[in-house]
């Protein structure tokens, strides 16, 4: 049972994913209440992967890159849940589930595997720094995307064409302010998740901390640029987009340097 | 039980004959009981816009009825020769959806036309002229342009300039309530361009024209502020939606005057619509971040898309509309008896 989960919310990603590249081409798109019924689906799967994982370990299912992965999945779905509807921001769901389909493929078809499933001992304040970075994560991850949307419509109004993403997509007013908000809730995340960090006690001068502490400041400055109204939208926008990617793409290095050999 | 439909529309008769065959909702009554006069008609619909006035009736001998509403509207346009067209089952019914789906319509896809069916069903129903035929055809008309509306792009864009102005407003500020416009020169467009975006929420309209009673007399008009033009830039701070129509041979709002402007505006977007020919804003404006330009040929290539659009639609419509034609006449042939 626990070895269909994985594949099955791939699969349920990959068809809200589809769906909407379908609906694009045929000039049909209708986001709506099946993304996000499908999408809560993809979440429920995940979390049940999740939740066998962790009893397995007895402590949070974070115990390799290929956790990480999965768990950074989850966030990124579980934020959209919270947030998705209440924003209404058409098009968000489609464009969450191809990222988050990004990440499962490449957690199950990159040379990485679960670590063996051994109990670990963990202090309760590491786990909760190490769960809510991540779901830090989840909200840059969907800031990235709504800043990537943001561009899309933004580029689209310059060039003065209603191509066909244009009656679909938010207004640009509105993905900016969804694009610094989700910033905010990520960098408040993180904030709560280093205060933790420092609470349990844990090392600070490792790969893990000195990175985190990096993008943490860069988003501080993006905020407080944003905040004086020195940085425009698209700036944010293209920030988001690209302080998260590093962030994803620098994961596996940061995770290989901080294991033990 | 079959399906009659006469009438004319834009396209078989021009106005001045159109009117002439406009059916009042004052003497709706009248006209439903004279057409239910007519031998072998057993219910009745008057649908009367201005782009059209026909009838669509229920009848077991479709012939008669024909020659009946000939010989009636003859009698209403005092012999002239009318342009008239009549469809028998199964043209009607496709006439019909086709016609609450838009594609009868002067604009292709425009959605006013369901309305004034669903109007001109109901009075009818009210008025006791509608049999179970007719009450049948006409629900499964207001599915069918509900699903053509839904499930194709035939209504999508904006079919005029002031539409697309308001679709724009739409795509960079969301919810316009609350914005505020600045009108450059005080022309017929930059007016109705202005009513349209006032119509759907916009806060505040600045007026500002070479003749000062000119703005001062538009602004009245649609609850605005006029100000001396030489002061526009003076009161732009707050301003999001930008229209210019001036008579002016060079550009008035060039990059460097916009640019110690935006600065003020702490990244707030600026829409920028030019109407005017010769154009009165430089067309560098649009590469400034946060600042959409639309002058009037790329507002009419707009337009132009979305009818490209809706045209490209069309043959889906036709084949949803077939399906339903299909359906309807299906149940027709179950319920082909005479009833009330």
């Amino acid at each position: 049972m626990n070895g269909y989960l994985l594949p099955a919310a791939t699969f349920v990603f990959l068809v809200v994913f589809g769906r909407a590249l379908y609906g694009l081409g045929a000039g049909s798109l209708r986001p709506g209440r099946l993304t996000l019924i499908s999408m809560t689906l993809g979440f429920g799967l995940l979390t049940a992967d999740l939740w066998i994982r962790g009893q397995a370990l007895r402590g949070c299912p974070l115990n390799s890159l290929f956790d990480v992965l999965i768990f950074l999945s989850w966030s990124v779905v579980l934020i959209y849940l919270l947030i998705g509807p209440a924003y209404r921001l058409s098009l968000l769901g489609s464009f969450t589930s191809g990222l988050v389909l990004i990440v499962l493929l490449a957690a199950q078809l990159l040379p990485i595997r679960r670590a063996p499933a051994e109990p670990v001992s963990r202090d309760a304040w590491v786990e909760f720094h190490a769960a809510l970075s991540l779901v830090a994560y989840g909200a840059f991850a969907l800031a990235g995307l709504a800043g990537f949307m943001y561009l899309l419509q933004d580029r689209q109004l310059k060039q003065r064409k209603a191509g066909k993403l244009f009656y679909n997509l938010p207004p640009v007013t509105d993905l900016a302010v969804a694009n610094a908000r989700l910033v905010w809730l990520g960098f408040g995340l993180l904030t709560i998740s280093f205060a933790a960090g420092i609470i349990s006690g844990m090392p600070v001068n490792t790969v893990k901390f000195w990175t985190s502490l990096v993008i943490w400041f860069v988003y501080a400055g993006v905020l407080a640029l944003r905040q004086f109204r020195s940085l425009a939208p698209r700036r944010v926008a293209v920030l988001s987009m690209a302080v998260f990617a590093a962030a994803l793409l620098a994961l596996p290095a940061i995770q290989y340097l901080s294991s033990p050999r | 039980m079959n399906i009659v439909c006469a009438g004319i529309n834009h396209r078989t008769a021009p106005v001045e004959i159109r009117e002439r065959f406009a059916v009042g909702s004052h003497e709706l009554e009248e006209t439903l009981g004279g057409l239910r006069s007519i031998d072998g008609l057993a219910g009745a619909v008057v649908l009367s816009t201005c782009n059209r006035v026909e009838f669509y009736t229920a009848s077991v001998c479709p012939i008669r009825v024909m020659d009946g509403l000939r010989g009636f509207l003859e009698r209403r346009s005092g012999g002239a020769d009318t342009p008239l067209y009549t469809h028998d089952s199964p043209e009607s019914v496709r006439h019909l959806f086709r016609v609450a789906s838009g594609l009868d319509s002067m604009v292709l896809g425009e959605t006013e036309i369901l309305g004034q069916i669903k109007q001109a069903y109901a009075q009818a129903a009210d008025l006791g002229a509608t049999n179970r035929h007719l009450n049948k055809l006409f629900q499964h008309a207001f599915r069918v342009a509900k699903q053509v509306r839904s499930e194709t792009r035939i209504t999508r864009g904006a079919t005029s300039v002031g539409s697309v102005a308001v679709d724009l407003a739409g795509k960079i500020f969301g919810d316009l309530s609350g914005r505020k416009i600045m009108i450059l020169g005080a022309g017929e467009t930059s007016e109705r361009t202005a009513r349209s975006l006032v119509s759907r929420g916009v806060r505040t309209v600045i007026v500002a024209n070479r003749t000062f009673d000119r703005a001062a007399r538009l602004a009245s008009e649609i609850g605005g502020l006029a100000v001396h033009f030489e002061n526009w830039q003076r009161v732009f701070d707050d301003v999001d939606i930008l229209i210019c129509s001036t008579a002016a041979p060079h550009p008035i709002v060039t990059r460097d005057k916009l640019i110690p402007l935006l600065r003020a505006r702490g990244g707030r977007p600026l829409f920028i619509i030019d109407l005017a020919v010769p154009r009165d804003v430089e067309g560098t404006v649009n590469d400034l971040e946060d600042v959409y330009l639309y002058d009037i040929d790329s507002l009419e290539e707009i337009v132009r898309q979305s009818l490209d659009v809706r045209r490209s639609e069309v043959v889906r419509c036709e084949r949803l509309i077939n399906d339903h034609v299909r359906s309807f006449l299906g149940w027709m042939g179950s319920h082909a008896q005479f009833a009330p």
